[in-house]
């Protein structure tokens, strides 16, 4: 599948929740501090937020669906789709969807469900939600989309720790024959599944006690299963070969250039591999909004969350329509990219707990 | 292609750490004191935006020397 459009479904409202707890780069004393500055630079992250032991990707989704929900005035008992997007689930079973509708106090005629996908997974449940409001005519959905990657990060293993944090967010949609069409563009590489992985814990290595055992692989990378393994290059050339490719024919498809995208918003990766894809496409830089240097890279909270904490005053003021095209693309190796018109999304004031 | 001397230029320009007029053909990049990992990444994204080239990290773990670096941008390129 290239390319497909959704129609009959509007973006109401986004929130963001990420914990108040801030770890600065500046501190990362791991490296020494030539290799910081160069770090802090070279990826544009400089501080993360990270949760305290015990805090899930349910409590922070929790926390922005409770705002967003109260931000809109939206009865519950009229939301009857919620869609929990995360690789970082509450337990193996069961799914992680089902508590949040019950914590949320959503009816019990609600359809809910987990999707396992991190950084193209914001655009993915934009897309799920929609083909299920149009087959359903559910009158308002919710879509919580959120990591806590940090739990599984070392700080012995320079190529991951300084890279993450933690977020939550939650998206209001409302099934609307007005709705301006959502354009998008989907697609998988699971050949490259291991240059994002975090290889323990589930059935193809199952826990056992050599799980947390922690191995040198290189100077300044020492980890166990028990951690997130990231091959950096690697992702580098799947991201610069692959997505900006797919955006042109999604905007050749959805009758758009880089002039008449208003918002590009992307996957917060890190800055140099964001903006080599942004120079490919020829996206003024303007354009393009980064949460990266105070939130790092948040996986698949990182397009809402950049949404709320960069542009909330000017989506808010809105009242002509404006273009904006969310592309995320990582872990999987999966990407998704949609493109999407409209002037009345509510941005809500970013949660902290 | 441009010729070496300049690609050598675009990548000390690039790489704030590594002083104008240090490197050589010959010289083994890695190998530099004030080398770090990161600078692959730098490097990878130099050669895309500037010689819309984009280089696997298996192949940037191939070259030695920045003369190797030189040559399979240029018969990448061809």
């Amino acid at each position: 599948m290239a390319q497909f459009t959704s129609s009959n479904v509007s973006i109401k409202g986004i929130a963001a929740c990420v914990p108040k707890n801030t770890e600065s780069n500046n501190d990362y004393t791991h490296i020494d501090e030539d290799e910081r500055k160069l770090l802090i630079k070279t990826t544009g992250i400089e501080y993360r937020r990270v949760v305290k032991k015990g805090v899930t990707g349910s409590d922070v989704c929790y926390e922005a669906g409770e705002k967003l929900i109260a931000d809109l005035g939206w009865n519950k008992n009229e939301i009857e789709l919620l869609v929990y997007v995360s690789q970082s689930k509450d337990y193996f079973a069961p799914s992680t969807a089902t508590i949040l509708q019950d914590r949320l106090g959503l009816p019990k005629s609600t359809i809910a469900f987990d999707s396992s996908l991190g950084c193209s997974g914001y655009v993915y449940g934009l897309s799920m939600i929609s083909a299920y409001m149009n087959m359903t005519k559910i009158k308002k959905a919710i879509l919580l989309v959120g990591d806590i990657s940090t739990f599984a990060l070392t700080p012995l293993d320079k190529s991951t720790y300084p890279l993450f944090g933690d977020a939550g967010t939650a998206t209001a949609l409302e099934y609307d024959e007005n709705a301006s069409s959502m354009h998008y563009s989907l697609g998988t590489d699971g050949s490259g599944y291991d240059a994002i992985i975090l290889p323990g814990g589930c059935l193809r290595s199952p826990y056992d006690e050599e799980m947390y055992k922690m191995v040198e692989v290189e100077k300044g990378i020492t980890r166990s299963k028990g951690n997130v393994w990231l091959k950096g290059l690697d992702v580098f050339t799947f991201s610069v070969t692959v997505v900006p490719p797919s955006l042109k024919e999604l905007m050749a498809y959805a009758n758009q250039t880089p002039d008449s995208i208003d918002y590009f918003v992307m996957h917060q990766a890190n800055l140099l591999m964001n903006e080599t894809i942004r120079k490919k496409l020829k996206i003024a830089p303007e354009k393009v909004p980064y949460s990266l240097r105070d939130f790092g890279n948040t996986s698949s909270a990182s397009i809402p969350l950049t949404i709320v904490t960069q542009l909330a005053d000017e989506i808010n003021s809105l009242n002509t329509d404006k273009t904006f095209m969310f592309s995320g693309f990582g872990v999987g190796l999966s990407w998704a990219s949609v493109i999407v018109k409209s002037s009345k999304i509510h941005i809500s004031k970013l949660v902290e707990i | 292609m441009i010729e070496i001397k300049d690609f050598i230029k675009e990548i000390e320009t690039e790489i704030e750490e590594i002083e104008l007029g240090t490197l050589k053909p010959e010289t083994e990049f890695r190998k530099l004191e004030t080398w770090s990992s990161m600078h692959a990444l730098i490097i990878l994204a130099m050669v895309d935006t500037n010689h819309d080239v984009t280089l696997t990290g298996e192949e940037l773990r191939n070259c030695v020397t920045i003369q190797d670096l030189y040559n399979l941008v240029k018969s990448k390129k061809a």
